[in-house]
């Protein structure tokens, strides 16, 4: 049973606007999620899907419209959340004391040397997190979201900087933490993780949402050109 | 020999020794100088991380005060906190004046805002390395300050040894608050300043190595703490 969908579903921006030196940058932009699983956002650099991903989370605040889950406003009754950055900070701490400074945040939860063994770092459990390798980083930093507990998670091209075996550690802890009932709103530029992962896509194109819909069809069936050029695009490379 | 090898043979004799006059000052000196530090710090590492974290009108104000209160002459401290303890003073019927508490009042004056202001530096860099993922993670803020105090700790160790090595090393303040009375609060640099006057060069000497060799200890200490950080990549 999927647990969480109840606080998390809809996902709805409504008329979102988000203006930075004088340059619209988002919107107006209209969203609505409501299917569980995991939900690409796909499109070109500089579409905003990094924007969108922190008005999303309340990093930043909208110029205009509305943000809500589940009917409920952002900001009053949001579901737990947590978010990755494409590039983790760690604390300069050791890879556990990462974990357990999340984990008593969520005040509990999981067991330290669990949440470790899930993202395969029990071994390095007490070196320092900044000497950890790229993909080790980034599977600490989607553990250490995970010890908040979250409800709802944003991953922010996770597997970008990773190697092929790497992203594939990656990608089933993803699939696992889907599995579990926690929905996940994944950026990612990679066409092949989007078709293994994704539930549905959200094309964003020039700080709109241009298309959504199920995976599979847009990635082989994209409506408009801007989808369809940059599957086109990626599947000739 | 002259006077001056004779000075220098003497002195090592003395140190070498562990003449007991000797043991006794420079112990004072530590236990004041060290007094000092843990004050300061208790005031200076907190207050300078509350700088970093919060936006107040007036904080440019505080930093701007901060930053010129580092550079105040010890004996500009020391005529303050005398007059404050003074018998006529409005601390007066304390009856600190010329006491070790007196020095060491003076010194945390002198130092705490010296690591509140380098607290400051290095939690503001630090804070903002980390504010993001602090919003992210929905940190509140009572648990930020602790949280950047312990994450910058190696930062904040050299912080403290700078501290110590300005409170140990002053003579200015220490001298008119405590006023050189022997046995009481005669310490290191106050003891310097008076055998050299009495033409007294091996005691002089014997103590000017002792403040030598701390101040070494201390910069040693810094080199290895940064390399440690280095190591694990805090730096
Ligand atoms: N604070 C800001 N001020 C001004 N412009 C900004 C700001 N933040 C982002 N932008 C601009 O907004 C646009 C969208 O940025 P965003 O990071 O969301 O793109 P993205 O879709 O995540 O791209 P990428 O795939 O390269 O990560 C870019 O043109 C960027 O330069
Ligand atoms: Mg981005």
């Amino acid at each position: 049973m999927r647990s969480h969908e109840a606080a998390v579903l809809p996902i709805e921006a409504r008329g979102l606007r988000y203006k930075a030196g004088g340059r619209a940058l988002i919107g107006p932009l209209d969203l609505t999620i409501s299917q569980g699983g995991i939900t690409a956002l796909m499109g070109p650099n500089g579409a905003g899907k990094s924007l969108l991903l922190r008005l999303l989370h309340g990093l930043i605040r909208p110029t205009a419209g509305t943000i809500s889950f589940s009917g409920r406003a952002a900001g009053d009754g949001a579901p737990r959340q947590a978010l990755v950055f494409q590039k983790p900070v760690l604390l300069r701490r050791s890879v556990a004391a990462n974990i357990s400074f999340a984990r008593s945040l969520a005040g509990g939860g999981e067991h330290v040397d669990d949440i470790l063994a899930e993202a395969g770092l029990t071994a390095q459990a007490r070196q320092p997190a900044r000497l950890l390798s790229g993909g080790e980083q980034q599977r600490l930093a989607l553990a250490r979201a995970m010890a908040l507990r979250p409800q709802l998670l944003f991953l922010d091209e996770p597997t970008a900087s990773l190697d092929p075996p790497a992203t594939l550690l990656m990608e089933d802890m993803i699939a696992g933490i889907a599995q579990r009932g926690i929905k996940i709103v994944l950026v990612t530029h990679d066409v092949g993780q989007a078709r293994r992962l994704a539930d549905d896509i959200a094309f964003m194109h020039q700080g709109r949402i241009v298309e959504h819909g199920p995976a599979g069809t847009l990635i082989e069936a994209a409506e408009t050109k801007e989808a369809q050029a940059f599957f086109a695009h990626r599947l000739v490379l | 020999m002259s006077d001056f090898e004779q000075a220098f043979a003497l002195a090592l004799r003395l140190l070498f020794s562990f003449d007991p006059a000797l043991i006794e000052i420079v112990a004072l000196s530590l236990k004041v100088s060290l007094s000092a530090l843990f004050l300061a710090g208790l005031i200076g590492l907190p207050f300078g991380a509350a700088v970093a974290v919060t936006r107040f009108p007036g904080r440019g104000g505080v930093i701007i005060l901060l930053n010129a209160m580092m550079g105040l002459p010890p004996v500009v401290i020391g005529l303050l906190v005398y007059m404050l303890l003074s018998r006529a003073g409005p601390l007066g019927v304390l009856g600190l004046l010329y006491t070790p508490a007196a020095m060491i009042i003076a010194q945390t004056i002198l130092i705490a805002p010296i690591i509140a202001a380098l607290t400051w530096q290095v939690v503001e860099s630090l804070e903002g390395e980390y504010s993001e993922l602090f919003r992210s993670m929905r940190v509140p803020f009572h648990r930020r300050v602790p949280t950047l105090l312990f994450d910058a700790r190696f930062s904040l160790m050299t912080v403290m040894l700078a501290g110590f090595g300005r409170a140990v090393a002053e003579v200015g303040a220490v001298m008119i608050v405590g006023g050189n009375i022997d046995h009481l609060t005669r310490v290191m640099t106050t003891a310097i300043a008076l055998e050299t006057a009495k033409g007294d060069l091996a005691q002089a000497l014997a103590l000017g190595f002792v403040l030598v060799l701390i101040a070494i200890t201390v910069n040693g200490a810094v080199i290895v703490i940064r390399q440690a950080a280095r190591r694990r990549a805090y730096a």
